[in-house]
């Protein structure tokens, strides 16, 4: 669903993901100027090498503004029969399916922090009686495929009004019972189809997509949409992600 | 004494905006194509996979990276060709008049080792390849876009079919592309007097 993992050799798939990960950053800047960078910069030290890290990260902070200017707040994305509806749909997080976690439904509590005036934890029960809608939509991976899915949630915007969230904040938060992390652009979490999701195929999210609640937006590709969310922050202190920060684009936008 | 037979500088066979958007073309298909690779692993389309270390970027993140900061060059670059080309009458010049008859000619003179070239004039089957390459260079900047923005752009998308075709036709006017640098280096290799006119713009004296 989010966190969409680069794919690693098998025998990789064994090791703990904090290993995997360190692992994949010491590859990254030992091959990220593999053979076809070599020809392009040959002569060129490892000072040089920082450079074009830099510039590679300044081209994807300019096409987090290009993204943002050609996001258009009302366009929706394309939705589709639920006999399209991809079975099974697929799993993905930045660890393996046998290790998703389990959230104890009882004493879950949503936290909100921030620039939100109403902080007060939110109960399932008081969550599910918020009004909700369904939508059956395409989930794009940063990775290339793509899977159709129904999703039923509220409308984001009206939780957020609900709350009484700084609507003209830059940024909202999601910290995860996962310990993933990831954040948004306010016109984006605004979005129509940005939906705060309860149900994936007319049943409770099952814990691998998420249970209790992910936030789900066609707009953006899978890994911005958080699982298991437990907290909710409102901010305009640029929060970045998980892979964000690890160098997967951070606006990230469909 | 006629000083301008004398001086007269050989005579421009490419214009200097060509030359610097083929060159400049160059290293963007070069970026596009090998961190496009990794990228196209990271999810593999057909059961085969590129080979990780002819591919641009390390890891699928570093290969985003790569890409989408190309992707700027290319299509600036290509906009400025495409525009002079036009603009100019370059096109007009160079890649026409072409007959269906005269690109099966050449090629039938190709297949049996004959290679016409005459410096500054591109025979009919250089004009098709080259017009074909064109296409494919928008066809795949049109496929880009698509799978990048499938939502902002739909219209756009729902013409090559949604997300997922987009992705097919992305796939397959990169392999049209490569399919022509193969064929156009190996030609150049060919007809070696052909390389150094690229970067002066002169044909060598006496041609
Ligand atoms: C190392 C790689 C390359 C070399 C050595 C090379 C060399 C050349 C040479 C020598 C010419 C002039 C041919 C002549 O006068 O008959 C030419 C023209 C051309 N090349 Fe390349 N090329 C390379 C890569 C590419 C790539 C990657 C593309 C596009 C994807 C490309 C597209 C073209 C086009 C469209 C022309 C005609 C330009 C015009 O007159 O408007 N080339 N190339």
């Amino acid at each position: 669903m989010k966190k969409t993992p680069p794919r690693l050799a098998p025998v990789l798939e064994s090791l703990p993901p904090k290993q995997i990960q360190l692992l994949e950053r010491r590859l990254f800047l030992k091959h990220s100027l593999s053979l076809g960078a070599l020809a392009l910069l040959t002569g060129c030290d490892v000072t040089d090498a920082d450079a074009v890290q830099k510039v590679l990260w300044a081209m994807s902070k300019w096409n987090d503004r290009a993204q943002a200017l050609l996001f258009n707040p009302g366009k929706l994305a394309p939705t589709y029969p639920e006999s399209r509806i991809a079975k099974p749909f697929p799993f993905n997080a930045y660890y393996g399916e046998d290790e998703v976690i389990e959230v104890d439904p009882g004493s879950y509590k949503l936290a909100l922090s921030g620039l939100i005036r109403d902080k007060k934890p939110w109960t399932l029960a008081e969550l599910y009686a918020l009004p909700q809608v369904s939508q059956v939509t395409r989930h794009v991976c940063v990775e290339g495929w793509s899977a159709i899915g129904k999703w039923t949630g509220v409308p984001f915007r009206l939780f957020l009004e609900r709350v009484g969230a700084d609507l003209t904040a830059k940024y909202v938060g999601f910290t995860c019972a996962d310990d993933y992390y990831t954040s948004i652009d306010m016109a984006t979490a605004l979005h129509p189809q940005t939906q705060l999701t309860f149900k994936f195929a007319d049943r409770t999210l099952p814990a691998k997509y998420g249970f209790p609640m992910k936030l789900r937006m066609p707009t953006k590709l899978g890994f911005k949409n958080p699982k298991h969310i437990a907290e909710i922050f409102v901010t305009n202190q640029f929060p970045g992600g998980y892979w964000e920060d690890q160098g997967y684009n951070w606006f990230s936008g469909s | 004494m006629d000083p301008i037979s004398v001086a007269a500088p050989p005579p421009t066979i490419h214009p200097l905006v060509v030359r610097i958007c083929h060159w400049v073309n160059v290293v963007a298909i070069f970026i596009m194509v090998f961190s496009g690779w990794r990228i196209y692993d990271a999810s593999p389309l057909f059961p085969f996979h590129f080979p990780p270390d002819l591919t641009l970027g390390g890891w699928l993140a570093g290969a985003l990276q790569w890409h989408f900061a190309a992707m700027w060059l290319l299509v600036a670059n290509g906009l400025v060709y495409v525009l002079y080309g036009i603009v100019s009458g370059h096109y007009r010049r160079s890649f026409f008049p072409l007959a269906w008859g005269a690109i099966l000619h050449e090629f039938a003179n190709v297949l049996h080792g004959r290679v016409s070239h005459r410096l500054g004039v591109y025979n009919p089957l250089q004009k098709a390849a080259y017009l074909a390459v064109i296409v494919l260079g928008v066809a795949l900047v049109l496929s880009g876009l698509s799978i990048w923005k499938p939502v902002q752009l739909q219209e756009l998308a729902a013409l090559m079919g949604g997300y997922e075709g987009a992705r097919r036709v992305h796939f397959f006017a990169m392999a049209g592309v490569v399919g022509f640098v193969v064929v156009h280096v190996v030609m150049v290799m060919l007809v070696p007097r052909t390389l150094a006119p690229m970067f002066t713009g002169h044909a060598p004296r006496g041609e």
